[in-house]
């Protein structure tokens, strides 16, 4: 393991495309950096297990997964300090972070902080979605990545979103059997998605899109305008029902089902450091604040990659390293023409990548029968509240997701609301009347991953112990 | 809508009491609410129900206020998530035993019972999962614990279903005499009138005050408390110690909660607290000596709510001193909560008879005269 300084110039939080590309430029530049993970090996989600899967035929996982190893290279000639397997759970407004390693914890200062906390699945509550046998599709492409690992038996997926379809095309290329493809995307969602479609058609991505789609479309039976869907099963899922439109019911026997919905920002850390954060109608998501170098609201703390927005892996490795010249550029080390010049490449790349994101936002936006669930759907898995219960709470007069946290525990329990969150907040805006800007979000305190007693035991004690005032 | 008999700024747990009492009383209360209610101190303190260990003066009180919680759903349709398991404070040396039978003594001498000194097989039977050092405690059996922020909530809705008013959101900017009424603005324009005025705006308690023409030296502060992920039930009563600060009890659910007063950071006017682990860590300790059960625990959540406390510890309850038609009720300096139901009763009682039957001239705001002035 790396020996850690006792400070860093520069602290950067995730190894995924934006972290590495940040961390790797901001130390080739002179900056003391340190590049904090909290997995085994570096390439975030999007590359996870880079360096080390298992899965080594490239055409199953794609050459856009192989470009990971591009950044990985780089970085490791860097010069900054990497800390792999290490959990950030706090940072503080004078930069403090609180990170757990090996069992034990500790607290690194740093002069400035960038988070690359990178993206999260949207929550995808259908009844029956906490049944063994039911996971994201996310999930289901980890399991690939880092161990080779594919479901077996009957396979329905269920969603929208480009990850659906990259996974199924993965999927297929591993030799697995899909059974069938449900896809929730919105009819209604072509009409809105079009006007964007000439954008969309000169990125990068339509060709490659296509060509996989079609793939899909050619091996797997995709089921269109699917408009419910919940899963049954004794013990764990074996039945997935759905209707097409407003048609009748109809069954498929599944021994897996992998739900997904697309992605949206990871914003625990940058929430709970106290990140001023708005509503993204068209992500449909709580995004933080951040100007065009990634700058939060709070003095010293960036954001880069998804985190700050979904721009997609390529769009973060290019936030990444401007928001590295701007952390040279706040430090001292280069002047602010140096940055601006500097950054000018970054910045055509990044708009190059961000090309035709409206498209995909507006054509894979799920649809409200699926963002509002009924009311027998659980929403808040850790604490099992029912999208019932919340609309219940907001007829008493609760009017916000933290007041609903506080009422019925939904999002207290270890997940932090990352798997309740955007689901409660559609609930009680659809039930209010308002949109979800009104409703807020929850506030998420440190730690915002669970460390033990044992670790916090072992920090090194305050230097003024404050006398107790009496206890409740 | 007719104008009220009483504004009451702050919806915190003590304003919806006064709400609910006035209510219960025939007087048509308005309530006055910056954020929303129980968005402080009062939804996410730690819940004790506790007469344990309080100062002299608020002994009586906090008898009173026991009797209520003790039938509190007949009070307010709610049980509130109360639970009787008593609180204890542990002693872990001799001289700490030594303090408790000093206090229990102290207090049968002022005609309390309700404290009493337990030996180490009590203990043991009471708390089977305490440390093997711990000699005896200090007792309370029947004081609990309850939910925070369902209690303020349901203090709010029987006082609106007898009449009361609620408007959150309305932050107060200027309070003003208005022939015989107080006129209230708040921060978008709106403003209303009642010839009485009522102060329990916790934190923000002292800016009301200096208005009026009496300030206060009140501290604003964090107390820290975090929460565990669930583990098997181990604990029934609200568990302290006697020689260093913690507060520690198990919900129904199985998760624990840990506190007991390290201060974090509160920045009043962002609404906002920050942690400090470096303190958190004393509490991890103390937890980790005290109940060797919980070394594996995993916590999942920390906080801190704002709250307001005064130099000597105990509230300011009762008539301004300055003003006619105005009372205070605020600065519960972190042990509010249980004395929440009969705060309400003791301002109600106040505005409408004039006096209170519990003795509360030890909280009048006057003592803070010279205080503050030199501050």
């Amino acid at each position: 393991m790396t020996d850690l300084k006792p400070r860093y110039d520069l602290a950067v939080i995730g190894a995924g495309p934006a972290g590495l590309a940040a961390a790797t430029l901001a130390a080739k530049r002179g900056l003391s950096t340190v590049l904090l993970d909290e997995q085994a090996a570096p390439g975030g989600q999007i590359y996870r297990a880079i360096t080390r899967s298992p899965v080594k035929n490239p055409s199953v996982l794609g050459t856009d997964y192989w470009h990971g190893a591009d950044l990985v290279g780089p970085f490791r000639d860097s010069g900054a300090d990497y800390l792999p397997g290490a959990a950030v759970w706090s940072v503080s407004r004078t930069l403090d972070i609180g990170l757990s390693r090996d069992g034990a914890a500790r607290i690194l200062p740093a002069r400035h902080v960038i988070l690359a906390t990178g993206a999260l699945e949207r929550p995808f509550a259908v009844p029956g979605w906490t049944l063994p046998g039911v996971m994201g599709a996310g999930a289901a492409q980890i399991l690939l990545k880092t161990s080779g690992l594919i479901a077996s038996g009957n396979v329905v997926m269920a969603g929208s979103g480009p990850l659906l379809w990259l996974l199924a095309w993965q999927y297929l290329r591993a030799g697995a059997r899909i059974d069938a493809i449900l896809d929730t995307t919105p009819r209604e969602n072509w009409r809105r998605a079009m006007p964007l479609l000439p954008a969309f058609a000169r990125s990068g991505y339509v060709g490659k899109g296509l060509k996989l789609l079609l793939e899909v479309r050619r091996k797997v039976k995709v089921i269109g305008n699917v408009s419910a869907l919940r899963a049954e099963g004794d013990g764990r899922v074996q039945t997935v029902v759905y209707r097409q439109g407003d048609g009748a019911e109809q069954r498929l026997p599944a021994d897996t089902l992998l739900l997904h919905h697309g992605v949206i920002p990871n914003i625990n850390l940058a929430n709970a450091i106290g990140c001023a954060q708005s509503w993204d109608e068209a992500q449909r998501c709580w995004v933080p604040d951040v100007d065009g170098w990634g700058a939060t609201s709070v003095e010293g703390v960036a954001i880069a990659g998804d985190g700050a927005g979904i721009g997609g892996a390529l769009a973060a490795e290019h936030r990444g390293r401007l928001t590295a010249l701007d952390a040279l550029h706040r430090l001292g080390a280069i002047d602010r023409a140096t940055r601006d010049r500097d950054a000018a490449p970054h910045r055509e790349a990044l708009d190059r990548a961000l090309r035709g994101r409206d498209f995909l936002d507006a054509l894979y936006r799920p649809g409200r029968e699926f963002r509002v669930p009924a009311d027998e759907t659980i929403v808040c898995r850790c604490e099992e509240v029912t999208a019932g219960q919340v609309r219940d709470a907001v007829k008493l007069g609760v009017s916000g997701p933290n007041q609903t946290k506080s009422f019925l525990r939904c999002g207290m329990g270890p997940c932090q609301g990352r798997l309740c969150g955007p689901t409660v907040v559609e609930v009680i805006a659809d039930a209010r009347g308002v949109s979800p800007a009104e409703v807020g979000y929850y506030r998420l305190r440190p730690p915002v991953k669970p460390i033990t007693l044992a670790e916090l035991a072992s920090l090194p004690k305050a230097e003024d112990e404050v006398a107790a005032v009496m206890h409740h | 809508m007719a104008e009220p008999d009483v504004i009451i700024v702050g919806g915190g747990l003590h304003g919806c009491s006064t709400a609910l009492h006035l209510a219960l009383r025939g007087v048509r209360a308005l309530v006055l609410e910056k954020d929303h209610i129980g968005r402080h101190a009062s939804g996410v303190n730690a819940g004790g129900v506790r007469q344990l260990g309080r100062r002299a003066a608020e002994v009586p009180l906090s008898v009173a206020s026991m009797a209520l919680w003790h039938g509190i759903r007949d009070l307010v349709d709610d049980d509130c998530g109360f639970e009787s398991h008593g609180q204890l404070k542990v002693a872990e040396t001799e001289a700490e035993l030594e303090s408790c039978r000093e206090r229990a003594a102290q207090l049968t001498a002022l005609g309390f019972t309700h404290e009493e000194v337990v030996d180490q097989a009590e203990l043991r039977r009471l708390v089977p999962s305490i440390a093997e050092h711990c000699l005896g405690a200090l007792v309370s059996r029947r004081d609990g614990a309850a939910i925070p922020y369902r209690t303020t909530f349901a203090f709010k809705r029987k006082a609106e279903s007898l009449g009361a008013r609620f408007h959150e959101g309305a932050a107060v900017a200027r309070v003003a005499r208005s022939g015989r009424n107080w006129r209230v603005e708040t921060a978008d324009g709106v403003a209303h009138e009642a010839p009485v005025l009522v102060n329990c705006a916790g934190a923000w308690a002292d800016r009301l005050a200096a208005q009026l023409g009496e300030p206060v030296p009140l501290e604003v502060i964090a107390p820290m408390l975090m929460i565990t992920a669930r583990v098997p039930p181990f604990l029934k009563p609200v568990v302290g110690a006697t020689g260093r600060t913690l507060s520690f009890k198990q919900f129904p659910n199985g998760t624990v909660l840990i506190g007991g007063g390290l201060l974090g950071r509160a920045y009043r006017d962002e609404n906002r607290t920050d942690l400090d682990f470096a303190k958190v860590t004393t509490n991890a300790r103390t937890v980790w000596d005290l109940f060797p059960i919980m070394r594996s625990a995993t916590i999942v959540r920390a906080w801190a709510g704002i709250e307001a406390r005064m130099p000597d510890d105990i509230p300011v309850i009762g008539p301004s001193g300055t003003e006619e038609g105005v009372f205070h009720a605020f600065g519960f300096s972190a042990h509010g909560f249980q004395l929440g139901p009969i705060v309400g009763r003791i301002t109600a009682d106040l505005i409408t008879r004039g006096a209170s039957d519990l003795p509360v001239d030890a909280f009048r705001i006057q003592r803070f005269r010279h205080t503050a002035a030199a501050a």
